[in-house]
């Protein structure tokens, strides 16, 4: 794609726009929308639906994206994902040589979902480092672990300290035969994921032009998350909690002013103020309330604070059951942000946060793929009846989206028992 | 267990209060220096890890303690089996025999082994057959070591057909009748143990003890 497509949007279509996203705003507001908002978060279930495989998905920017608008055009969501986004990207991960995960034809089959491998990208003796400057663990450190691109770059001079003369010196290591490769790599690797996003921008703007605004477009992570998945991995980060208590405290601290700055800036640039910001280890059953309010919560509600303030309105996909946390998590202004559950109850987070966020979620992941339509039909129904209808700003989605292996006449119940039964 | 002296006492306390720096230290200091009998050691560290198991059961503890707990197991066993002498008796009876294993197309472990941990200092003999486990695996492995109950974890959608799968297989093999099944992981709930045909499901590993020892005939 060299020169950007344009789409008009119709006055139809802007006005089809316009409520689409008022639905939800009010919802993020805490008023009352006209319905009950939809949306729809669909990833490798976009091959099933396409009868394409998972792989194709990830390799083809024009199939993929006349696949999603399809499903779009079909089921109607309020706020569709950005779907170009997490299911193209096969490209730039091999461009990028990115190790931290396996995709598709890369590590796994070509008709299985992403595999990310949970490993200790930075060790436990390495907390000092990465606290003193991050830009420099990274340079040095982390990225050529995680990326082959990146391998020869740690060879750059070591920069803080160089001046004069010696600044002049330090510039020959650029000139060094592995450094050359690391920039050729990397600036190959721009090219694909430029490539990306004018797919995903494309997309975006013909959804527009439909009429569809997009639930999200930049993402962003907690604190702990960040250290626990990318770096530490699971179980060197439990063992942190213990053997490396207040060096890792220091480090989700630091972590909030870079990823507040990320996020912030991801606002900017794609003019969308949601933060879509899946959490992972904040489930009841991962730590104890102690452990959750010492570790977890504080550097998380710091960013959220930080997020809202900057004018964003994060939506933290609470992932697995979250019930013990309801109390805690609610400590946020009210009206600012979109609160997404996965397995916690929806009606008891409706009584504990209906009066401080919007709700999002949650037909199980069970129901929808080994489910009948009638029983997602009823699923939908409790919803509606337990949540939306008693005042709680409901938006409709799957537990985690649309489960890649959910038969399509299910996806059919759960959108139109969402009109039967709110709107 | 016979009666403890104060170290001893003290070695228990630390080690099931995740004190590993002071735990650790005296551990090696009595195999070490105070030539304590290398299998005295370890079943004080059994103690410790049954007050570990129960303090997770009851809400105490959580994953990060369960991880702790079994570095620190780790760390002492490394040191103490060179030690021991054959002697005859050996390991004490175990309950029963659990083959564990991650259905096929998934990678994710980390509850697998927190299971297997937990039944492993509840008198289990476990064997954990790894992650991305293909069915034909799971069946040798079941004719091999002839367990008593098979536990399937997964974690993605995908595994709801994994497992199914591998269930079916054995069914197919003629062994279903020989077993409990158990599946566990995060996306686990009755509506798929219904789909798979497993005979229950866990939420966590304290259900996992539970349901084994239930099939074992032992008071949970």
């Amino acid at each position: 794609m060299s020169v950007p497509r344009t789409y008009e949007q119709t006055p139809e279509a802007k006005a089809a726009y316009d409520a689409r996203w008022k639905r939800v705003m009010d919802c993020v507001a805490l008023k009352q929308p006209d319905r009950m908002p939809t949306t729809m978060m669909a990833t490798f279930w976009l091959a099933k639906y396409g009868g394409i495989n998972n792989r194709q998905l990830m390799y083809d920017y024009e199939k993929t994206k006349e696949i999603a608008e399809r499903a779009i055009l079909e089921f109607e969501p309020d706020a569709p994902s950005p779907m170009i986004l997490g299911v193209s990207m096969g490209p730039s991960l091999e461009a990028v040589g990115y190790k931290q995960v396996q995709w598709p034809g890369h590590g796994v089959r070509d008709d299985q979902p992403y595999q990310y491998l949970d490993r200790e990208y930075m060790m436990a003796d390495e907390y000092d480092e990465f606290l003193f400057d991050p830009t420099g663990f990274y340079l040095q450190k982390y990225l050529p672990r995680v990326g082959e691109a990146f391998e020869g770059i740690e060879e750059i001079a070591y920069l803080p300290g160089l001046q004069y003369f010696r600044l002049i010196g330090g510039v020959r290591t650029f000139a060094r035969p592995r450094v050359r490769k690391a920039l050729e790599a990397l600036m190959k690797a721009g090219e694909e994921v430029e490539r990306w996003g004018g797919h995903h921008h494309d997309f975006t703007q013909r959804m527009a032009a439909h009429g569809f605004p997009m639930s999200y477009i930049s993402t962003s992570i907690s604190p702990y998350d960040l250290i626990a998945d990318y770096f530490r991995g699971a179980t060197g980060m439990m063992k942190d909690l213990f053997r490396n208590k207040d060096k890792l405290l220091q480090l989700l601290d630091k972590a909030v002013t870079f990823l507040v700055r990320q996020a912030l800036f991801g606002i900017k640039t794609s003019r969308h103020p949601v933060v879509f910001i899946p959490i992972h280890w904040a489930p009841d059953a991962f730590m104890s309330p102690k452990q959750f309010e010492t570790f977890w919560w504080p550097s998380f509600r710091k960013m959220l604070l930080a997020l809202i303030e900057g004018g964003a309105i994060p939506m933290p996909l609470w992932e697995a059951d979250c019930t013990k946390r309801l109390e805690t998590i609610r400590d946020i202004p009210p009206g600012k942000c979109i609160y997404w559950f996965e397995r916690t109850d929806m009606v008891r987070a409706f009584e504990v946060l209906g009066d401080v966020v919007a709700l999002r979620g949650n037909l199980s992941p069970s129901l929808l793929t080994t489910g009948k339509p009638e029983e997602v039909d009823a699923a939908v129904r409790h919803l509606a009846e337990n949540v939306f209808h008693k005042g709680g700003k409901l938006i409709l989605d799957g537990a985690f989206g649309i489960p890649d292996e959910t038969p399509v006449e299910n996806v059919r119940a759960m959108f139109a028992a969402a009109r039967k039964y709110a709107g | 267990m016979s009666k403890m002296t104060a170290e001893e006492k003290q070695l228990v306390e630390w080690l099931a209060d995740m004190n590993e720096d002071d735990g650790v230290a005296l551990a090696k200091r009595m195999l070490l220096q105070q030539g304590a009998d290398p299998m005295r050691v370890l079943e004080l560290c059994r103690t410790a890890m049954d007050i570990v198991g129960k303090r997770f059961a009851e809400g105490e503890y959580f994953l990060p303690e369960l991880v702790l707990a079994g570095e620190m197991l780790e760390t002492i066993g490394v040191i103490a089996k060179p030690l021991i002498k054959q002697r005859a008796g050996g390991e004490p009876q175990r309950l029963a025999r659990v083959l564990i294993g991650t259905v096929h197309g998934d990678l994710h472990d980390i509850g697998k082994n927190i299971v297997t941990f937990m039944l492993d200092i509840n008198g289990f003999e476990v064997k954990d057959i790894g992650v991305d486990v293909p069915v034909a695996t799971f069946i040798d492995e079941i004719n091999d070591f002839k367990p008593q109950v098979v536990g399937l974890s997964g974690f993605l959608t995908l595994a709801f057909d994994s497992m199914k799968e591998t269930i079916d297989a054995i069914a197919g093999a003629g062994l279903r009748d020989d077993m409990k099944i158990m599946i566990g992981g995060g996306q686990i709930d009755e509506t798929v143990r219904a789909y798979t045909g497993a005979d229950a499901f866990g939420r966590n590993a304290v259900d996992a003890v539970t349901l084994c020892k239930g099939w074992a005939g032992v008071a949970a």
